[in-house]
């Protein structure tokens, strides 16, 4: 089973992420921010994470760069969840090394469509 | 809705576009034809039915017609027959067509946009193998409605995310308010033209790739059968068809046979 790291500030966004993930055959593992992400990887790197972007303490972007700076922080594949729609936020995700982008509102559809697009169904 | 109602739309549907609708889809009838008959000041499907009956106004029943399409699609649906495209059939053709250099690819039924463009995109990310080659890429549908959108290029945000990788949403997009519009660059490599497939379709010239992806579902098996066969006709002996997941020509027609390996592709037989 593939695990999955959701990493958003709402309990609401990662219950529903949850949901559609764990349909979908995924582990699923829980942080609350970037900071707490950063920390769940260090005990083990999962295959993927959804990932906010404004979250307190340590933010998505600040989250990803970090990551993908550590030991085999490049292999997990990311996919931004976010309402930040801007192409400008986008670039910045893609540079920072993110897979995939999901513009919320998101339904199971996108996640799945998404998922499948970067190979991790 | 009462039988001699719904026979009589169902026989204009069959007529005009193909669609064959059974019974049970009586609820689709009315949740889409009343928009229709309100948008003509009248109170609902029964007016609507009785006005055709009197006479047959030709943008009534257009109306109706369009109405009863379904249009839904998405970029790169399916991914397999795209990256099929790419890496089998595109090579392929690029190595026989060396001298002459054209390629010419037909969707007919491209409803509103999302697989001619597409396909634009894969043309575009092979450029550098295509330096010197003239593409064509005619999209066609019954409705001009889809077509409409099609031509505008302008997705919203729910559309650009079924199918679309984010690198080609960066890449050939551009945000317009709250939506999304397709480069003009990919929009320029694709014409648009009105065409219904059980009219004639063979003043359009040869095509050496036919995307007819998700129509033929709606046809009975006589109406698949007569739109291959003239379809066959329009495409070189080593001309490639796609079609949908939920179709395919066996048992249909004997014009084109599966390709070994490559679901969903047909050659020319
Ligand atoms: C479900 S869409 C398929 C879009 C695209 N090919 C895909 O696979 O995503 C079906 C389209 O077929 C068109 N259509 C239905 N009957 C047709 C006919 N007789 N001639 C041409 N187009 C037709 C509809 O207007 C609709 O846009």
């Amino acid at each position: 089973m593939k695990k999955c790291l959701v990493v958003d500030d709402s309990k609401v966004i990662r219950m529903v992420a949850r949901r559609i993930l764990e349909e979908l055959n995924f582990e699923i593992e829980e942080a609350v921010d970037g900071q707490d992400a950063l920390d769940a990887c260090n005990r083990t790197m999962p295959d993927a994470v959804l990932l906010d972007w404004n979250m307190p303490v340590k933010s998505g972007i600040e989250f990803l760069r970090d990551l993908r700076k550590t030991d085999g922080g490049g292999d997990p594949v990311v996919v931004f969840c976010t309402t930040e729609n801007d192409m400008s936020h986008i670039r910045e995700a893609i540079e920072a090394g993110a897979n995939e982008y999901i513009m919320k509102p998101f339904d199971r559809e996108i996640i799945e469509a998404k998922f499948a697009q970067v190979g991790l169904l | 809705m009462n039988q001699t109602d719904f026979e009589l739309l169902s026989s204009i549907l069959k007529e005009r576009s193909g669609l064959v609708l059974t019974p049970d889809k009586t609820y689709l009838l009315e949740s889409r034809l009343v928009p229709i008959a309100r948008k003509r000041g009248m109170a609902g499907l029964e007016d609507l039915v009785s006005s055709i009956r009197q006479s047959k106004d030709e943008a009534v029943l257009s109306d109706i017609t369009e109405a009863m399409t379904t249009n839904e699609s998405f970029f790169f649906r399916d991914q397999k027959p795209f990256d099929v495209f790419e890496k089998e059939v595109l090579p392929k053709l690029l190595e026989s067509r060396a001298d002459k250099k054209t390629l010419r690819i037909w969707c007919a039924a491209a409803s509103t946009g999302q697989e001619p463009y597409s396909l634009a995109i894969v043309l575009k990310e092979n450029a550098a193998k295509m330096a010197g080659w003239r593409t064509e890429i005619v999209a066609t549908d019954l409705s001009n409605e889809v077509l409409e959108k099609a031509k505008s290029g302008l997705y919203s945000q729910f559309e650009v995310q079924r199918g679309l990788p984010i690198q080609f949403l960066v890449k050939y997009f551009n945000q317009v308010n709250e939506m999304w519009q397709i480069d003009a660059s990919i929009r320029g490599m694709v014409q648009y033209k009105p065409l219904n497939l059980l009219e004639n379709f063979g003043g359009m010239g040869t095509f050496d790739v036919v995307f007819c992806r998700n129509v033929l579902i709606y046809f009975d098996q006589d109406t698949k059968a007569e739109v291959l066969g003239r379809t066959a006709k329009i495409m070189p002996s080593d001309g490639m068809l796609f079609l949908g997941g939920a179709e395919t020509v066996l048992g249909v027609t004997d014009k084109f046979k599966p390709v070994d390996g490559l679901r969903g592709v047909y050659a020319v037989a």
